[in-house]
């Protein structure tokens, strides 16, 4: 799962609250085809074990940033999935 | 200066922080952990956040509206487990006239819940848990008159939920 190669973008994946639950875990390394983007990684995330609990456009995040399904994403970036906020 | 914290809130030091000579008014808002949440009874709330990018996006909500009405705010959010009653959110807003107080006030409130990553779990008299996932459209409809730390909130299975994409 975190075989990297030139053909392939190695991220670091954080999964919070709800989706952290599903998964079983909140975090993980990533090796995604390149070139990558968000929707790549929500991709290869899905094929986690309980990944196929994530929704179709999540929040996401990369590097503290908001990110939409066709942000890229580069080796070494942090990308968070993020259920809905309830802050307040 | 760090806007999640683990220990109570005191909104009082909020408002001493904002105060000065030039600013004739403040406003503030406090968002406490209610006893119910569509009709069960709650015992707790457990908070946690995405560290690190809540915090950037607390300072930027302080800086807009900073610049928008000429006020100084100050915000601070729990994270933990908090008790029905404990102070979730404190945020106070000092102006040189009380609509621009008010104003930077509702504001913060309002793009908190839209922008911070913070999560929160409902712990039910009845021993059940739940996630809270409010739904993009039912946060955008500003029901924050009524704002507690569970107002607008509305749990889902996570299978259903996060239709929502960043609405910004």
């Amino acid at each position: 799962m975190t075989v990297s190669s030139a053909s392939t973008v190695t991220v670091r994946v954080l999964l919070f609250a709800s989706y952290a639950e599903a998964l079983g875990q909140a975090s993980l390394t990533l090796a995604v085809p390149a070139p990558a983007t968000v929707a790549g990684v929500l991709q290869v995330l899905r094929r986690q074990p309980g990944g196929d609990r994530l929704p179709e456009r999540p929040l996401t995040a990369v590097n503290l940033e908001q990110a939409r399904l066709d942000s890229p994403v580069r080796p070494g970036d942090e990308v968070a999935v993020l259920p809905p906020l309830a802050g307040g | 200066m760090s806007f999640l914290r683990d220990e109570p809130l005191d909104l009082g030091r909020l408002v001493a922080a904002v105060m000065a000579p030039d600013r004739g008014g403040v406003a503030s808002f406090l968002g406490l952990v209610r006893d119910h949440d569509r009709g069960k009874a709650v015992r707790r709330l457990e908070y946690s956040a995405y560290g690190p990018m809540a915090e950037l996006e607390c300072g930027r909500i302080l800086g807009e509206a900073r610049e928008r009405w000429d006020a100084e705010v100050a915000l601070e959010h729990r994270i933990g487990t908090l008790e029905v009653g404990d102070a979730a959110v404190a945020i106070a807003a000092a102006a040189p006239h009380r609509d621009a107080a008010f104003a930077a006030c509702r504001y913060v409130i309002e793009q908190v819940k839209r922008r911070v990553p913070i999560w929160k779990r409902e712990h039910y008299a009845d021993g059940t848990v739940g996630w809270v996932e409010p739904q993009a459209g039912r946060r955008a409809g500003g029901t924050a008159g009524r704002a507690g730390a569970t107002a607008d909130s509305e749990p889902h299975p996570v299978e259903s939920t996060g239709q929502n994409d960043w609405g910004v």
